[in-house]
């Protein structure tokens, strides 16, 4: 698993509370991980404390499950 | 005010800095001891007062899961824990209660401060981009305790907070009294919690002058009516009651406590912060709770003074005292818990009720503890209690809070 997956993992286990396995990559945060709404919009400001980007709101709507977390921020994390 | 609908005590619960369950507090107000030791709460080194009461040995995983723990801030906790302790000890849930009927109103003077400072910090800290939590803002409020003991239980009824500073849990109180009396509801949880030994808690008021700097010896610097009081030691942790129409207790077999009988507000109209020197205020504030009981003044046994141990305000209070009792007051019971638990602030008002009802149940009167040189401006021919706890069958109590602001409080419980 990359550095920024291993980072995205942590970032989730730790706000929303959950056990590492729940964690797959087809893993919703609303349907699965027990988010709610206020949750999701932590999880990713916390994405762009960490990596140092700025995910616009209607990118943000696009990142609803662990894979799609990881991929976004694979491919835009400075 | 005539009413039908009479107002009974069914549950107590209570966190605070000598116990965190109510068993445990009055354990520590029987033996008189202090709650105050030096903070640990963030480093106080600068601080022109270095010690507070704080709550001991409180872990927030015991009580909350890691994610809904995260999203209250500790007064916020601080309330859930004991209206749970309240709630568990009137049996309530394990009744056939309709949920519609159970409200929540909750004091807080001043809400999640800590949540406040930490985001306004990192704000500080950073380069201008707000990073706010989508959690700050409820986080914050100072209603988020009565939001959040209505949702864990369901209570579908009247919901709010009060704020009226260290007057605002003896507010909520008689809010719900007076919402049971009404018929708004059936049963109200009720109380009032605080956490503000914070940076910008204790900073304020010590910028006031209203706080003691007695730190060679924070377990003696609580001390009301003594002569060498220099101003309160600030508290933390919550009260809660449950407060019930007597006949749905009685239909559901409730254990009862106490009733309770009145409550009366008033306000001195006269400084946002000192108190009114002639206690006019306090006077009128005891007489109107006297006059919602329907008692004599002759009939209180015990009274928990609002007695922060500031060197104006303890003596406007027991001549206020004097005033309305007159060759009763020195017959009373009077003690001010805040020597030992330190002051609450919008908590106040919830512990000291527990303390009330506790002490009729016990048939025994917690002390006003670090009472050494009695203030010769002070009339000590009153019973301060000094010390250690008396015995004394407490039929009637009345429990004073007073707030910034000129906001007086007084409630009063009679044994069944």
């Amino acid at each position: 698993m990359s550095e920024i997956a291993e980072k995205v993992k942590a970032i989730i286990i730790d706000k929303l509370g959950v056990e590492a396995s729940e964690v797959t990559p087809e893993a919703s945060f609303t349907n699965d991980l027990g988010a709610d709404s206020l949750d999701t919009v932590e999880l990713i400001m916390e994405f762009e404390k960490e990596f140092n980007v700025s995910i616009p709101d209607d990118q943000a709507e696009n990142i609803g499950t662990v894979g799609q977390a990881i991929s976004y921020l694979e491919e835009h994390a400075k | 005010m005539s009413s039908i609908r009479r107002v009974v005590v069914t549950g107590l619960g209570a966190i605070t800095p000598l116990g965190n369950t109510a068993p445990a507090y009055w354990e520590g107000l029987r033996a008189g001891t202090s709650g105050a030791a030096i903070i640990t709460r963030f480093d106080p080194a600068k601080f022109k007062t270095r010690f507070a009461c704080e709550v001991k040995g409180y872990d927030a995983d015991n009580f909350f899961d890691r994610k809904e723990g995260r999203k209250m801030d500790l007064f916020t906790q601080f309330g859930v824990v004991a209206a749970d302790e309240a709630i568990a000890d009137s049996g309530l849930l394990e009744s056939n209660i309709d949920k519609d009927r159970v409200g929540v109103i909750w004091g807080s003077g001043i809400g999640g401060l800590k949540s406040l400072q930490e985001e306004c910090f990192q704000f500080e800290r950073g380069d201008g981009t707000p990073r706010y939590s989508p959690f700050f803002i409820p986080r914050m409020i100072a209603d988020s305790a009565s939001g959040n003991i209505s949702i864990k239980n369901g209570f579908r009824g009247p919901n709010f907070v009060t704020t009226s500073a260290c007057a605002s849990s003896n507010d909520s109180i008689i809010a719900a009294f007076n919402n049971i009396r009404l018929g708004l509801a059936d049963v109200m949880v009720t109380g009032g919690s605080e956490a503000a030994i914070t940076e910008s808690g204790v900073g304020g008021f010590n910028a006031l002058k209203a706080m003691s700097e007695r730190n060679d010896d924070p377990a003696g610097a609580s001390r009301p009516y003594d002569k060498d009081r220099d101003g309160f030691v600030l508290g933390e942790g919550a009260g809660a009651l449950v407060l019930e129409e007597y006949e749905h207790a009685k239909a559901r077999g409730a254990k009862i406590y106490a009733e309770l009988i009145g409550g009366g507000m008033s306000s001195d109209a006269y400084h946002i912060t000192a108190p009114d020197p002639t206690g006019s205020g306090v006077v009128l504030v005891m007489k109107n709770a006297l006059r919602d009981a329907g008692i004599m003044a002759a009939e209180v046994d015990y009274i928990n003074t609002h007695g922060t141990s500031t060197p104006l305000g303890d003596g406007a209070e027991i001549k206020a005292i004097e005033q309305v009792f007159g060759e009763h007051a020195e017959k009373l019971n009077i003690s001010s818990t805040k020597s030992m638990t330190g002051h609450l602030l919008g908590g106040a008002g919830g512990v000291e009720a527990v303390a009330c009802l506790m002490a009729m149940q016990h048939g025994q009167v917690p002390p006003t503890i670090n009472l050494h040189t009695p203030d010769p401006e002070i009339n000590q021919a009153l019973n301060f209690t000094p010390n250690v706890a008396q015995t004394r069958d407490v039929r009637v109590a009345m429990s004073n809070t007073f707030g910034f602001g000129g906001h007086n409080t007084s409630v009063v419980f009679r044994k069944l």
